[in-house]
């Protein structure tokens, strides 16, 4: 745990180290319109990176958020478009990313299939079946109280910001405290322990998987709530977002490893960075190679640790023999 | 005759375990030389040090009388030495030519490919072998037999004269294995030496001109086969001091516990098998490895499928097909791997004690922090499992300690059936003592202990009865009184004198065979 709670460190440190720049280079980054457009765009990709965060913990990974996070958006705005309360949008929204994460993972737990196969059929079958299904159209002729879930463009921010914070809490809570979070970190360590301890290992796939679908249709929905029309090709691009920034916050992909912590940090970090080059007058062609280099900063330092961890139980393993 | 390979006085610990204390070895041209042991002699070490997939901590190598001083695989390959696996270590998805011209071939990667070389060069081998594989098959569709075949080719492909075999014919049948000796008895014609490792005594017999006992990592005999009988064998791989502390246990055994009745799995390879423990009885269960131990105590566990027969708990018939279900009926499970199923490693020592019991400390799913704490630190005490606290990963403790760990988690769902499944294997000897108590302890509370372990003294000082496997089926049942490690070994490899002087005439008559042949 020493060395997850280092990663967090670091992370930190590189958002400060960030803000600092900032803060004597470029003081307007930190107006309040630039800082209220970042953190609206990026609640969608915390909210989904959360998600993301059980399912690598688990040991799998899920490429289709991208894809279901276009179709949960859609689906809510058909349903806002045909006059359902906000409720029943909001529901309309997490129950679809929650059958298609069921989906996901009943194919995973149950048929065996690798999860990055799975969802890599996922992500490219739903991006095109939702392509055939508007014909490319976008959602238009919202109703107004859709606009910010019905609050203000004043309220809007604060609230949506409380509540991706409640959901973070909740998923670390969740992680900390409860049987659930410890079935999937033993899952995700080490599958055959876990079985062998008692725990129903394939619900526990299946479960992360809904519970990351669900993540992605809340993210669609805080994310629709901004605009006016709804695209039908959203989300494009996310799942890479979503990965980096959990494997930036210290989760192993490998599995077992990892905090919503960190993934908050590495949303926060990734998310910054972007803006902040434009600010500084950076071309945005370097943006995409900066985020690489702190995804290969933060590996690269993951396998030099797991080098050196990894001498031991091979010596050992040897000596059985 | 020179020595074709000679190991002198080779010593190697792993992790501070003692595996060979100054072995000594040799091999001349045109002999088969055995190497046999218990599980755990270091038969298996001293292979890999002569393949140069280890180097050993001291001692030195020589090849044809020229002293080796770093042996690496390539090395090992260039100098002349083949070895095969117990299990084939081919490329399944290239055809048997491709497998053996690989084997041979070295040099640079752009050079063009001699397909028809690669073929006849691979019928050539295969003739030379007396099998018919066509070359052009892909391994994946050969039957293990072939596959073996095809590793040994692989070594005569690469004029190997050194020829190391680690229980071929582990996973053959009689006549396949008839075959196979055949294979060496040619090999040896041509002037191979070959270093022949086997459980199977008779083959052992039938085969070797030299026989060498490793026991607790020493070479304690080399003696010509024939001036060993199987007695004799069977004293030298067991003689140990069993003076070894193992501290006794009073109190009678109760009503049955675990009944297991006929049952089989063609799949798990259990064969009829019929065993019961009673309330506050250890029953051992000896074997050697790949005599379906393992397999009966997973089957029990939930984790593998029975064809037929049953398991009656209480006396009451069960259906067990997950290992939360058997953990229902009051049965816990230490497996044998423990870093790969035992334990978690990156999670804490709390953490992984809970984890078969979290029903305990997590009511409704929610964890009470403080009743984990509570658990966690009574483990750490009565098991006294040393770490620096219990929030410490577990991978942060030693071996024994480890083991330990894995215990408390099944100790805490109090048990009445336990299965231990190799619980003292890499643990250093304080450890394995206390292990040996707290194994006592349980039964004498009235748990029903189904002990795996292939350290026969073990075996023998903790049971009250020893149930011996072997090849998938209960061989015999010994009750405590008869247990000796004599007789446990020769129910292990249940060959009579009868076999065993078969099994030399058929040796000699292979011998004339192959001399007739290769003339």
């Amino acid at each position: 745990m020493s060395a997850l709670h280092r990663r967090e460190r670091s992370v930190a440190l590189a958002i400060a180290a960030l803000a600092a720049l900032l803060a004597v280079v470029r003081p307007s980054y930190f107006s309040p319109e630039n800082l209220v457009d970042l953190l609206l765009s990026n609640l969608g990709v915390m909210t989904t990176a959360i998600g993301t965060t059980l399912v690598i913990l688990a040991g799998e990974i899920d490429i289709s958020v991208g894809s279901v996070f276009a179709i949960c958006s859609v689906a809510a705005g058909a349903a806002a478009v045909r006059g359902a309360p906000l409720p029943a949008v909001a529901l309309v929204a997490c129950a679809s990313g929650a059958a298609l994460g069921l989906l996901s993972g009943v194919l995973v737990a149950a048929a065996g299939i690798p999860s990055i196969v799975v969802t890599l059929a996922a992500m490219i079958a739903l991006r095109d079946g939702l392509r055939w299904a508007t014909q490319g159209e976008w959602i238009s002729g919202l109703p107004d109280r859709f606009q910010w879930l019905g609050l203000t463009q004043r309220t809007y921010p604060a609230a949506a910001t409380i509540g991706v914070a409640l959901i973070a809490c909740a998923a670390a809570w969740m992680l900390r405290g409860t049987f659930a979070g410890r079935a999937i970190y033993a899952v995700g360590s080490n599958a055959d322990a876990a079985r062998l301890a008692g725990i129903r290992t394939r619900r526990v796939t299946c479960g992360v998987f809904v519970a990351g679908g669900l993540l992605t249709g809340v993210g669609a929905l805080l994310n629709a709530v901004r605009f006016h029309q709804i695209p039908s090709n959203g989300g494009i691009g996310l799942e890479m977002k979503v990965v980096a920034a959990v494997v930036v916050g210290g989760a192993a992909v490998t599995g077992g490893r990892g905090t919503i912590a960190g993934t908050a940090l590495g949303v926060v970090l990734l998310g910054a960075i972007g803006p902040a080059l434009t600010f500084m007058g950076v071309s945005a062609y370097w943006e995409r190679a900066l985020q690489g280099a702190i995804i290969l900063a933060a590996v690269a330092g993951d396998a030099i640790g797991a080098r050196h961890a990894a001498g031991r139980p091979a010596r050992a393993a040897a000596a059985r023999v | 005759m020179s020595a074709l390979l000679l190991a002198d006085s080779i010593t190697k610990s792993f992790a501070g375990a003692q595996a060979l204390r100054g072995v000594s070895y040799d091999l001349r041209a045109g002999e088969v030389h055995a190497i046999v042991g218990e599980n755990g002699a270091g038969k298996s070490t001293l292979i890999r040090i002569l393949s140069g997939a280890e180097s050993p901590d001291s001692g030195s190598l020589a090849v044809r009388g020229a002293p080796v001083a770093a042996l690496t695989p390539a090395l090992a390959h260039a100098l002349g030495i083949a070895t095969i696996y117990q299990q084939p270590s081919l490329f399944p998805d290239l055809s048997v030519a491709e497998n053996i011209a690989l084997a041979r071939e070295r040099g640079g990667l752009w050079r063009r490919v001699q397909w028809a070389g690669w073929r006849r060069d691979a019928r050539d081998v295969l003739a030379r072998l007396g099998v018919a594989i066509d070359p052009d098959r892909l391994v994946s569709t050969l039957t293990m037999p072939e596959q073996q075949v095809v590793e040994i080719a692989k070594a005569l492909a690469t004029d190997a004269r050194i020829v190391i075999m680690d229980e071929p014919t582990a996973s053959l049948s009689g006549q396949e294995v008839e075959r196979l000796l055949a294979i060496v008895a040619r090999l040896r014609a041509e002037g191979a030496g070959i270093v022949y490792i086997s459980h199977r005594l008779d083959e052992v017999f039938g085969v070797a001109d030299r026989i060498t006992v490793l026991r607790d990592g020493r070479a304690v005999a080399t003696r010509a086969a024939a001036s060993l009988d199987r007695a004799e064998l069977i004293r030298l791989m067991v003689g140990r001091d069993l003076a070894a502390v193992f501290p006794t246990r009073s109190g009678a055994a109760g009503g049955v516990a675990l009944d297991v009745r006929r049952l089989s799995s063609r799949a798990s390879g259990l064969r009829d098998v019929s065993l019961d423990v009673r309330r506050g009885e250890i029953v051992g269960l000896a074997g050697l490895v790949g005599s379906g131990r393992t397999e009966l105590a997973e089957t029990i566990f939930g984790l593998r499928a029975a064809d037929a027969g049953s398991v009656r708990i209480d006396g009451v018939e069960v259906r067990i097909h997950r290992p939360d279900e058997a953990m229902a009926h009051g049965i816990g499970y230490v497996p044998e791997d423990r870093r790969q199923h035992g334990v978690v490693l990156p999670m804490a020592v709390a953490a992984n004690a809970t984890l078969a019991s979290l029903d305990r400390v997590a009511p409704r799913g929610v964890i009470d922090a403080a009743a984990e704490r509570r658990q966690g630190e009574r483990a750490v005490r009565d098991l006294g499992i040393r770490t620096p606290s219990i929030d410490a990963p577990v991978e942060a403790l030693s071996g024994g300690n480890q083991q330990k760990v894995a215990l408390a988690r099944w100790l805490a769902i109090e048990p009445s059936i336990l299965i231990l499944d190799e619980p003292t294997q890499g643990v250093d000897v304080g450890a394995k003592g206390e292990i040996h108590a707290i194994v006592n302890r349980l039964a004498d509370r009235g748990a029903a202990v189904l002990l795996i372990s292939s350290e026969l003294p073990e075996v023998l000082a903790l049971s009250d009865r020893v149930a011996v496997m072997r090849q998938g089926t209960i061989a015999g049942v010994l009750p405590r009184g008869d247990a000796t490690a004599d007789r446990v070994m020769e129910l292990a490899l249940a060959e009579t004198a009868k076999e065993a002087k078969a099994a030399r005439e058929a040796k000699a008559a292979r011998e004339a065979k192959a001399a007739r042949e290769t003339r």
